[in-house]
């Protein structure tokens, strides 16, 4: 394994903003670093030139797609964090509408989707798909089509079944999806109603109000002063009295504007904004 | 004073799988509760609980071992631990960083990749410590611990329950140390002395 410097990465985003339009500046260094060498080990780049050399001059929209698809990182799951989904079923959308009829969520970072399809079968199950209202970002168009298809490789489903039975649903995780080909395939009308958009936590504005924010293990991406502006937009994006989840190992404790959220549940990252 | 210590060092990983359980409880009990390093701990875990875990070390442990939250500032007399499904890195500027990204090693966490992060931030002023494993997650650390030009020990494979990793490591890259539990504990204690003293 190679090691890249600081420099090398910083040459690295100034290519990429100035040929793609991304802006990866304030991007955590060592993940982003680990991303770069990933890349350079998946492309077999003898060395950082070649890959600058490939972003300034492969004018393809492929390799700008695939280039995206490695940097940002797309593990996800299925009822990540089962207590989390428990607990979002049983209090947090429960609350929401106790004063509301509908309930507008953003899923923010969608990735290839896992969690927008959890949703919908945790809304479905509550009998109130009906009455949400969903839209599901990314700043990978690629990852989004995935999203969109919601086909999963079959031995992810292992884990996402699990997952499922942990999270004490109704029925079977295998009731939502058919197996097709040694694909798995969701049933497309869990997500009928889902508004899938590119959209850059970095680059893009505030869009829309919402009751729900789900930003799960996508800040962690981000260094400090990147984690304090993307915050500022979920807090601009959310109603009153909105609630913003983050991955079970982030905090807002260290961000300027904390103080105008209340933690809900500390243990599954659950905030609420209570002021604007 | 059997170990001596030519510079003064910033913080200590240590990194173990199958088998090491035991022995990560008993350095962790015989460390001096006033111990001066941040001590960052890698130990492969079921992924997919999070909980009981970092209960059952504090219980053993002199001090309260923490899994610290995403930029979480690294403090010195601190026992951390790499949470569940994240990989724990180092981060310039002396903070955690956490990422869900890909499997190393078959393993999230992975040794490895704290091991490189801390290393290339603390650069010789990190000891890198590895026990026993039934894979070869951690051989690469200690190699780039070793490369960055910090302190190097693995536990010694005659002792370890799953010898594998240990192994790995030696095969890999020069060692500085190869010790028993108890030895590691008599160094850790040499190391706080001399700190204490200097």
């Amino acid at each position: 394994m190679q090691d890249i410097e600081i420099t090398d990465l910083r040459r690295i985003t100034e290519v990429v903003k100035q040929n793609y339009g991304y802006d990866f500046t304030n991007y955590a260094i060592s993940s982003f670093k680990r991303r770069i060498l990933r890349i350079l080990e998946l492309g077999r780049y003898p060395s950082v030139e070649h890959l600058i050399k490939r972003i300034k001059e492969d004018e393809t929209k492929q390799y700008k797609e695939e280039f995206l698809g490695e940097i940002t990182v797309n593990v996800t799951e299925m009822f990540r964090d089962p207590s989390f989904w428990r607990v979002t079923r049983d209090h947090v959308i429960p609350n929401i509408l106790v004063n509301h009829n509908s309930i507008s969520i953003w899923h923010a970072g969608c990735s290839s989707g896992e969690e927008v399809f959890s949703m919908a079968i945790l809304l479905k199950e509550m009998g109130i798909s009906d009455k949400a209202k969903i839209i599901a970002t990314d700043l990978d168009k690629g990852i989004l089509e995935k999203a969109k298809k919601g086909e999963y490789p079959v031995k992810n489903m292992e884990l996402n079944e699990k997952n499922y039975i942990r999270y004490q649903g109704t029925k079977s995780l295998s009731d939502y999806y058919t197996t097709v080909n040694g694909k798995v395939v969701m049933d497309k009308s869990l997500v009928e109603n889902v508004s899938f958009r590119e959209h850059d936590l970095v680059t893009g504005g505030v869009f829309n109000k919402f009751d729900l924010i789900l930003c799960r293990n996508v800040m962690i991406y981000f260094n400090q002063t990147l984690q304090n502006e993307a915050l500022k937009k979920l807090h601009e994006s959310l109603f009153k009295y909105g609630y913003l989840v983050i991955g079970s190992k982030e905090s807002l404790i260290w961000c300027d504007i904390a103080n105008k959220f209340i933690v809900v549940n500390n243990e599954e990252k659950i905030y609420k904004k209570i002021r604007e | 004073m059997r170990y001596k210590f030519d510079k003064s060092y910033k913080a200590i990983v240590i990194g173990g799988s199958a088998g090491s359980f035991q022995g990560i409880t008993r350095i962790l009990s015989s460390l001096p509760n006033d111990f001066d390093l941040p001590i960052i701990m890698c130990l492969h875990r079921l992924k997919h609980v999070r909980n009981g875990f970092v209960e059952a070390l504090s219980i053993k442990s002199v001090k309260p071992v923490e899994e610290p939250c995403d930029k979480e500032t690294i403090k010195k007399r601190k026992v951390y631990l790499a949470p569940a499904n994240y990989h724990l890195m180092v981060e310039l500027g002396n903070t955690f960083a956490l990422s869900t990204d890909e499997m190393v090693n078959n393993s999230r966490p992975s040794i490895d990749v704290s091991f490189a992060t801390a290393a290339y931030v603390y650069k010789s002023k990190l000891i890198g410590i590895l026990l026993s494993g039934a894979n070869r997650d951690g051989a690469m650390g200690i190699k780039k611990v070793k490369e960055w030009g910090g302190l190097t020990v693995v536990q010694d494979p005659k002792e370890c329950m799953m010898p594998t990793m240990p192994n790995a490591a030696l095969e890999l890259s020069p060692v500085d140390y190869v010790l028993t539990v108890e030895g590691i504990i008599e160094f850790l204690n040499d190391l706080h002395q001399q700190i204490n003293n200097a």
